[in-house]
């Protein structure tokens, strides 16, 4: 059985923004212009994305149309990295790097391997997720980081004035910022089936897929999720390390985020 | 006698500029290799940015540093910072014990060098297996102290090491540093705290705004 949403039942569930506003004018929490507001842009964006994927994924359309698509989110996925943590010095290069990289172990996993056939309905969502799900983990990384040498920098200075390599100096901060960066993402996982049902086994279940099925594509989604947050955070991590040592083993100055 | 005139640094024309002021102004200096100079001055004064300089911490903006005849910048930085020693203002101590942290110096290093490393800074060996963090401020400055000799400097940079100290942890550490002088170790140290100068030093330079006074007073015969 497939399930279908039709345009009355979309302006039905309007009534669930409803409640959400009313319960912010009954509390006086003065939400309720910003709820309208979030669900319009939601929606909007929603049915533009969806007319777009239409177009894109659409049989016979060229898979070249998915791969710009891709490339272009792993360019807006950047742009929102750098806008979160303006602390961060270059990150813009950095973050579209360490999407990069995790596109191509990700992507080349699933696709290169057959677990599913490269088809724009494949690659345009799959991407999407491990793009979505790693941009939290890379931000948190990248901050962290930052925030670990300009707080200690103390420490770092000692480590360089022994004669540790930058690299090496850095190293007991990296650690700390990946174990940040991905430990909740490794919770989440250990979480899933038991605390709540995640979103791609949700759908599909919802779109009528047989639970097993929906069940061994959430596995992957949370796999290709792991590696892609390990990717990501690791690449920008490292990456961090290069911008912020000069190459003859100095700490740069490091503004307090209050700076900016 | 001429290991005495020996030079250790060389500043020529040294110019560091931070936020559009000139912490260090065209300082010109040679600082000598035998025993303790001391740079003292007020707060603000460029000292630090002078000892950081010395290690490559920092670059100057303009001007050259030398070390023992060689440009600081023709030399390998990691290698120069294992010769020059730092010990910093504030302790700083990293995580794990006594052993932990000395061996962050020198990996391979045996538990009887780095019982060695302790006993030159008047801090028993047995305390080796402590947390360094469980030691008392004067303690943990010597605990950083012995951390840098284990990489074996030939000088040492001495950032106001005992301005958080009591005036008896203060006195061990003095006598310590003048017990690394006289093993040979050529010690910079700032401060500026007047009667340590007067204590510790050989000779003294005098920062102040930038500028490095002309000639050092000689402290000590």
């Amino acid at each position: 059985m497939n399930t279908t949403i039709s345009w009355l039942g979309l302006a039905v569930s309007l009534l669930l923004v409803a409640v959400a506003a009313g319960i912010s004018w009954w509390q006086r929490l003065g939400l309720q212009r910003q709820i309208l507001i979030a669900a319009a842009r939601a929606l909007a964006q929603l049915l533009l994305v969806g007319a777009a994927l239409t177009l894109v994924i659409s049989p016979g359309r060229s898979i070249w149309w998915s791969w710009l698509w891709v490339a272009a989110m792993l360019g807006y996925a950047a742009t929102v990295a750098r806008r979160r943590a303006p602390e961060v010095p270059n990150l813009l290069g950095l973050a579209l790097a360490s999407f990069g990289a995790a596109a191509v172990v990700t992507l080349g996993v699933l696709f290169g391997l057959h677990v599913f056939p490269l088809t724009g309905r494949t690659l345009v969502p799959i991407a999407g997720m491990m793009v979505g799900n790693s941009m939290t983990a890379t931000v948190l990384a990248a901050r962290r980081l930052t925030d670990e040498l300009r707080d200690k920098r103390d420490e770092v200075e000692a480590r360089l004035a022994l004669g540790q390599p930058s690299r090496q100096a850095a190293a007991p901060y990296v650690r700390a910022a990946l174990r940040a960066a991905m430990t909740p993402q490794i919770e989440t996982t250990k979480a899933t089936g038991l605390v709540f049902l995640p979103g791609a086994m949700t759908g599909l279940i919802l779109a009528g897929a047989a639970p097993l099925q929906a069940v061994l594509v959430q596995a992957v989604v949370m796999f290709l999720v792991l590696a892609a947050t390990a990717t990501t955070t690791v690449v920008i991590a490292l990456g961090l390390i290069r911008r912020l040592f000069t190459p003859d083993h100095r700490l740069m100055y490091l503004p307090a985020p209050a700076d900016h | 006698m001429d290991a005495r005139r020996a030079v250790a640094f060389e500043f020529d024309r040294v110019t560091v500029v931070r936020a559009g002021r000139r912490v260090l102004d065209e300082v010109t200096a040679s600082i000598p290799a035998a025993g303790i100079t001391v740079v003292s001055g007020p707060s603000g004064a460029g000292k630090t940015t002078l000892l950081r300089l010395c290690n490559r911490l920092e670059v100057p903006d303009a001007g050259k540093v030398s070390y023992r005849g060689q440009p600081l910048d023709e030399l390998d930085p990691l290698t120069l910072r294992r010769r020059v020693g730092m010990v910093f203002q504030r302790p700083t101590p990293f995580p794990g014990t006594l052993a932990d942290n000395l061996a962050v110096a020198h990996p391979d290093a045996s538990t009887a060098e780095l019982s060695t490393a302790l006993t030159r800074v008047a801090l028993d060996p047995g305390l080796l297996g402590q947390e360094a963090r469980t030691l008392s401020g004067g303690e943990l400055q010597r605990m950083c102290l012995a951390r840098t000799l284990v990489t074996g400097p030939e000088t040492l940079l001495l950032d106001e090491p005992t301005s958080a100290l009591d005036a008896q942890p203060k006195q061990v550490f003095e006598t310590t540093a003048r017990d690394l002088a006289a093993q040979g170790i050529t010690i910079i140290w700032v401060t500026h705290d007047d009667a340590q100068a007067g204590r510790v030093a050989d000779r003294i330079y005098h920062l102040s705004g930038g500028h490095l006074s002309g000639t050092p007073t000689e402290a000590r015969s």
